[in-house]
């Protein structure tokens, strides 16, 4: 027997004994449908993603829906994110473009600042972008704006061969650039964008998942005099990592959003 | 098996996307994309732009009181400096006008002063000499009358009588005026 083999024996799993801790697996993000009898397209990621969207309104409706020159409760925090989402996500990268696209990058940013942020609100507790669908219908929607904004600006032969050929780079070495850049922009920053968002909320509420488990486990499920301090490392490290995992959710709201607007920005202006 | 393993052959696998769940996504986005940002954002849009002219305008307006009070203050100041002219000029006249009129009344005054003195001395003088031509007629007739008594009727001669009087009236009114002219002298 080798090392590995003795530490996996050592480890309780499932198979050899039930009512041992198994550590929480991608099994956490199956969901069946939200009561039996309920349609199969109703769980609780649909559910939250259809909530996600009327919190939002609710939010921006009382924020904007009767604007006043002088900005009262939540249109001061609206107007706050408007400005986030137009001086840091949009300004750096379309300039003075950025006013016609607010509309877009507002909408995604805040979507998927919420429905991450459902990844640790109480009781909820689920991130549906952890699910790959929704992060890939943003990223899809990007990426037909972009193709559809760069054949518009830059011609058709134009956008592909701004995107491949870029100027300042010796003739032989474009048998290997071009399609590094072809490959790179049209298959790798589309799927890029979409799996970061989601592999992201993935890992992190499988952290959570993990944590808050151990606590459970070890405090409350199987209470033992050596089990407590492992149980109670394992709480402050949840409570720990829930707030970590809300700078991420943020963080990651940000990037997409970002990326959003340079993946536009470089359709409307050739980037090299 | 590998965890990657694991996952891919998992019934759900976590990056296939489920279909009816693309179709929720894409509806949650529509509508927030239609509300939030083709809704909401144009309005917020709207009213920042109009903060940013409100302001502007604003300190336009402001910067135009401004300079509106300062030149008002300026026309106010040379107003001031022009009465205060005008003040020093119309006091400067009334100095030159009250001293003009002084100098004429001294001058009437005196004038007049003369005049009633004149008059005054001339007054006298016609007294004196009305009083010293009666004075002389009563003298003479008192003397003859007194030289008569004295000398008798021997006189009676009235042509001589007054030859004798005249003559010595005059020799007297000689002395008299020489005594007097010795006494103002």
């Amino acid at each position: 027997m080798n090392t590995p083999t003795l530490l996996l024996a050592a480890l309780p799993t499932q198979a050899e004994d039930p009512e041992g801790f198994h550590a929480p697996g991608p099994e956490i993000f199956d969901l069946p449908p939200l009561w039996e009898g309920a349609p199969t397209w109703l769980t609780k990621p649909t559910l939250l993603a259809a909530l996600s969207a009327v919190i939002l309104i609710a939010l921006f409706w009382g924020a904007f829906a009767n604007p006043k020159l002088v900005p009262r409760g939540l249109q001061n925090l609206g107007e706050i994110g408007y400005m986030f989402v137009r001086e840091q996500i949009g300004r750096p990268f379309l300039g003075k473009d950025t006013d016609r696209f607010m509309p877009l990058l507002v909408s995604i940013f805040f979507l998927v600042l919420v429905w991450n942020l459902m990844g640790v609100f109480p009781v909820i507790q689920f991130p549906v972008a952890s699910h790959i669908a929704f992060p890939i219908v943003l990223a899809a929607a990007v990426y037909l704006l972009r193709i559809y904004l760069g054949i518009k600006h830059q011609g058709p032969i134009g956008y592909f061969k701004n995107m491949m050929f870029p100027p300042g780079v010796p003739k032989p070495v474009y048998i290997l650039l071009a399609p590094i850049e072809f490959l790179s922009n049209l298959v790798l920053a589309p799927a890029t964008h979409a799996l970061r968002l989601f592999a992201n909320m993935f890992a992190g509420h499988m952290l959570l998942a993990f944590f808050s488990m151990v606590g459970f486990y070890f405090i409350f499920q199987n209470f033992s005099v050596l089990g407590f301090p492992v149980g109670v490392l394992g709480t402050l490290v949840t409570i720990a990592m829930t707030a970590l995992e809300m700078f991420i959710q943020f963080l990651q709201a940000y990037l997409f959003a970002m990326l959003a607007a340079m993946y536009i920005g470089g359709s409307l202006h050739a980037e090299h | 098996m590998p965890l990657t393993a694991t996952i891919l052959a998992a019934e759900n696998n976590p990056i296939l996307p489920h279909t009816y769940e693309l179709v929720v996504g894409v509806f949650s986005f529509l509508v927030v994309f239609l509300v939030v940002g083709k809704m909401l954002v144009p309005r917020i849009q709207k009213t920042l732009e109009e903060r940013t002219e409100a302001i502007e305008g604003g300190i336009k307006r402001a910067e135009e009181a401004q300079a509106e009070a300062q030149r008002a203050l300026e026309e106010y100041r040379a107003k001031l400096a022009e009465a205060r002219q005008e003040a020093a000029r119309i006091r400067e006249e009334a100095k030159a006008e009250g001293a003009q009129i002084k100098a004429e009344l001294r001058e009437e005054a005196q004038a007049e002063a003369r005049r009633i003195i004149e008059a005054a001395q001339a007054q006298i003088e016609a007294d004196r000499q009305a009083a010293f031509t009666q004075l002389r007629a009563e003298i003479g007739r008192l003397s003859v009358e007194l030289a008569g008594r004295i000398v008798g009727e021997s006189l009676e001669d009235e042509a001589r009588q007054r030859r004798i009087i005249d003559r010595f009236l005059e020799e007297l009114e000689s002395t008299t005026t020489t005594d007097a002219r010795a006494v103002r002298g």
